[in-house]
């Protein structure tokens, strides 16, 4: 393998398992904020118990989520050395804006929800929830202006010795495509949370262990979940596709299969690409609705991959295919699954039904898969520019380290990663099988994060 | 401009050392203090609510490098690239090990977690002095800024050497003991009781053999490089740090031994930052010395950003480093007192 693939595999796989974590993180920020408050305004204690165990949950994944954050900062000098050099007066801006805004904001608060329950009055815990909620939600956006940059660059210049310049920081803040690119990924975020959520309640209640805080589970879980899978589609995600139509048509053709220019260009649900050929192997395919969805009539044409070089071709291809099918793909699924299960709620009869409840706990995992498939395609589909239309990414990968220690790094960093898996796994295994009513013992806070 | 970003990231960068220093102190010395479970216990809550909060410094003046000098980030974290990886791994590992510790009442598990937290922590110090000393010690960068060093050579400072190296080490040893110092010193104003008399009981030794070490150190320093004298030459009043270094180090040993602990602690604070001002004034106004050809030195000026993001920069710099310091005063003083195993054990 050569040192490019493996520099791109090697933050594929880091990027992708960082995000692992960050996603709960945001989401269930945002859920225990809402536990809180309904807790203060109905005097519910069932609500309090369910904010501290999803606490409980929300300190292990933060803590997985900061150890391998921390690797993320470093990797654009360690991997990606010149594309660091060009872009650092750029995007070193957001990025050093995080850490400063919002990692000192999350760090600190985190420790006072975590500890001070008790020594605090209701109204500043709630407020300390508040802050680790906003932190998060600052730090995602932060990371998102970096990543919008770099697939749609605003407010730059280029200096004399080939590096960027900003040229307007608001206009970088104010980049369209990370306010897009933001909505739909915090929207996803809320959407990895609320099933986690449902998950946990569905269980309960099926297990009939702890069923008053399982049905509070699902309740809030199916109140968010339908919201944010249908604000994951429309509008962010629609317009999301269409942003990109424009302004990344290689990539839009690549992702629909699109090999070439049609009026009125059919959608492709299912099929398998097929490189060589230039055709989809097995296509499944509704006339004229890909025209429709991105150009509102079922007439317009949409450029296909034939109108743009072969080294302007995002890869791999059949790769960035997928992964955005699985990702609309389960977007549906998920507006199906949590519209049925919000109507059964209205009608009451959720907490008994079992088909549906089945079902709630058994879809957590698809989520992340969502999210992943989501950022797979983003990131693929950007290719082969690191920086979109400016820097191709063979230009920007670290010349002098070799693709041996290369792998020998992501090896590392495999192992490492498996065995904290494993961690988290056993950890949060244990704290739902002990439940929302730990004894007093669980609840005497040791360290930063875990009480 | 240049010279104003170059101390607001030496001065990030002070606040993690002297942050982070004393929890990374706290871990070296865990395995002597940390005689029952119950010393254990007190040892992880003295910096169980503060750890994450110091280490962002690190994160955030990484940042804030990046931002400021990208081709200073650029070179140095590709070139230092496997002693980087290494140092990540055990950022992981060590934060793994002070969140899970406590999670399981298994003592196979706790005993794990202990032994990683020690390992981790003291090659993290280790690691911290040698990349400082080869930042002093430079590096062979080539005509296009960048350079990569293999971990170790033949263990001498020359114009092509090893990350590792009798000079690097040596700085990595004055780091490790320096931070244990500083460990000790924190623990030893955090706790009371046995624990604290047997924290007091370490620091004499700790502190005679930092002594000699920082006396090595300086003066290896001006062989390896004679031109780190250049700017106090220029500049005599710059041997004012030198002397705080020496001031500071007395200090600690004359508080410790009247049991001032809070003094001796501060005297730490200050041993530290000032042994990093003394390299950054050495340094000044390069980033990155080359062993071979000064023409070829990472400066300010090479490394420098463009002037927008760096007017921009100073804005929200100030303005988010005053929000930065004062949730540090609410969490410190939240947590401010003896520890102790009672429920809501901080404070009174
Ligand atoms: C739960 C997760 C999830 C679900 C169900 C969906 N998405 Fe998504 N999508 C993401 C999670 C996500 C993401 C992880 O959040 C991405 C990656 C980058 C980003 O900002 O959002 C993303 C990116 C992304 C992109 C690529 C943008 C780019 O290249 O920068 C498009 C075009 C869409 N989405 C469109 C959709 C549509 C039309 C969906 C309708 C079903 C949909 N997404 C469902
Ligand atoms: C928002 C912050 C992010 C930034 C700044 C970022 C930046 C980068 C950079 C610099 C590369 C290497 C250059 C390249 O291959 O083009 C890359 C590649 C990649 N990233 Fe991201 N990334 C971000 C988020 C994510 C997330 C959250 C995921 C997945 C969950 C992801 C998935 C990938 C993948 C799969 C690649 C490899 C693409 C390829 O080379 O084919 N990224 N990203
Ligand atoms: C290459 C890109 C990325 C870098 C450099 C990066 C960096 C980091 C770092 C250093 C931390 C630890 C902070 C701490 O110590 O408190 C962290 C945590 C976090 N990151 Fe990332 N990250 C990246 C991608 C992302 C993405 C794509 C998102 C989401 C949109 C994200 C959201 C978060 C959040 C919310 C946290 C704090 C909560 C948690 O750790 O679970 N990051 N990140």
């Amino acid at each position: 393998m050569d040192a490019l693939l493996l520099h791109r595999i090697h933050f594929a796989f880091t990027i992708t398992y960082h995000y692992l974590f960050p996603q709960l993180t945001m989401g269930l920020a945002l859920l225990i904020v809402i536990l809180k408050t309904i807790a203060i305004r109905t005097n519910n204690e069932r609500y309090n118990e369910a904010a501290r165990f999803w606490a409980r949950i929300f300190a292990i994944n933060f803590l997985v989520g900061v150890v391998t954050g921390i690797p993320m900062e470093f990797q654009f000098g360690t991997n990606w050395s010149r594309f660091a050099q060009v872009t650092g007066g750029v995007i070193g801006q957001p990025l050093a804006m995080e850490g400063v805004f919002s990692f000192f904001l999350e760090s600190a608060f985190l420790g006072l929800f975590l500890f001070g329950e008790r020594r605090l009055s209701k109204w500043q815990h709630w407020g300390a929830a508040f802050m680790v909620f906003l932190g998060s939600w600052i730090s995602g956006f932060f990371i998102i202006v970096t990543n919008a940059w770099m697939q749609h660059p605003v407010a730059y210049r280029v200096m004399p010795n080939g590096g960027f310049e900003l040229t307007s920081f608001w206009g970088l803040l104010t980049n369209p495509w990370a306010l897009i690119q933001y909505s739909h990924n915090m929207s996803g975020a809320v959407i990895t949370a609320s099933f986690v959520m449902c998950a946990v309640g569905a269980f309960y209640v099926l297990e009939n262990r702890f069923p008053e805080h399982g049905r509070i589970f699902l309740r809030i879980g199916v109140i968010a979940g339908v919201i944010s899978c249908v604000t994951q589609i429309f509008p962010t995600g629609d317009l999301h596709g269409r942003y990109m139509a424009k302004h990344q048509p290689a990539a839009t053709a690549a992702m629909e299969g699109l090999f070439t220019s049609t009026k009125g260009a059919p959608i492709v649900l299912m099929g398998q690409p097929d490189e060589q050929n230039k055709r989809i192997d097995n296509p499944l395919a509704v006339n004229k609705v890909l025209s429709f969805l991105i150009y509102g009539t079922t007439t317009a044409e949409v450029a296909g991959l034939d109108q743009f070089p072969p080294d302007q071709w995002p890869s791999p291809l059949p790769l960035l295919f997928y992964a955005y099918h699985i990702m609309a793909g389960l977007g549906t699924y998920f507006a199906a699954l949590m519209a049925l299960a919000a109507f059964l709620l209205w009608r009451g009869k959720l907490y008994t039904t079992h088909w549906i409840l089945w079902p709630l706990m058994l879809s957590f995992p698809l989520p992340y898969i969502a999210n992943t498939a989501g950022w797979m395609t983003a990131e693929i589909g950007r290719q082969p520019w690191v920086v979109y239309g400016l820097l191709r990414t063979s230009s920007g990968y670290s010349k002098y380290v070799s693709a041996g220690n290369t792998l020998f790094t992501l090896m590392g960093f495999m192992g490492l990663y498996t065995v904290l898996s494993i961690l988290f796994l056993i950890l949060v295994y244990r704290i739902v099988h002990r439940g929302p009513v730990a004894g007093p013992a669980e609840a005497s806070p040791q360290s930063a994060f875990t009480s | 401009m240049g010279s104003i970003w170059f101390w607001f990231v030496a001065a990030m960068l002070g606040a993690y050392v002297v942050l982070d220093g004393f929890d990374l102190g706290v871990g070296i010395l865990h395995p002597w203090l940390g005689r029952s479970e119950n010393d254990k216990q007190l040892l992880l809550r003295t910096i169980g609510p503060v750890w994450d909060g110091n280490e962002v410094w690190l994160i955030a003046g990484g940042g804030t490098l990046y931002f400021a000098f990208p081709l200073l980030y650029a070179s140095a974290f590709s070139g230092f690239y496997l002693a980087l990886m290494i140092v990540l791994w055990l950022l992981i590992m060590r934060g793994a090990s002070i969140e899970l510790r406590s999670l399981m009442h298994i003592g196979v598990w706790r005993a794990f977690f202990d032994g990683l937290f020690f390992v981790s922590s003291a090659l993290l110090a280790i690691f911290f002095g040698a990349a400082l000393a080869n930042v002093i010690r430079g590096v062979p960068l080539g005509a296009d800024g960048y350079f990569f060093l293999p971990l170790w050579t033949n263990w001498l400072p020359g114009t092509s050497p090893g990350i590792l190296d009798w000079y690097t080490v040596l700085g990595g040893l004055v780091a490790l003991v320096a931070l244990a110092l500083h460990g000790a010193l924190y623990v030893a104003v955090k706790t009371e009781g046995e624990l604290q008399q047997r924290v007091r009981s370490v620091v004499p030794r700790l502190w005679i053999v930092l002594f000699i070490l920082t006396g090595m150190d300086l003066f290896a320093s001006v062989n390896v490089r004679p031109d780190i004298l250049d700017n106090y030459k220029a500049f005599p009043v710059a041997f004012l740090v030198p002397a705080v270094v020496g001031i500071s180090l007395v200090g600690i040993f004359f508080f410790s031994r009247k049991n001032a602990d809070r003094n001796a602690f501060t005297c730490s604070c200050i041993y530290l930052a000032a042994m990093l001002v003394g390299a950054a004034t050495a340094l000044y106004p390069r980033l990155l010395p080359s062993t071979s050809n000064p023409s070829l030195d990472i400066t300010i000026q090479k490394a420098l950003s463009g002037p927008h993001a760096l007017r921009v920069g100073l804005v929200w710099w100030i303005f988010g480093m005053g929000l930065a310091v004062l949730y540090f005063v609410i969490v410190y003083r939240m947590f401010r007192g003896k520890v102790s195993l009672h429920e809501g054990g901080y404070g009174h």
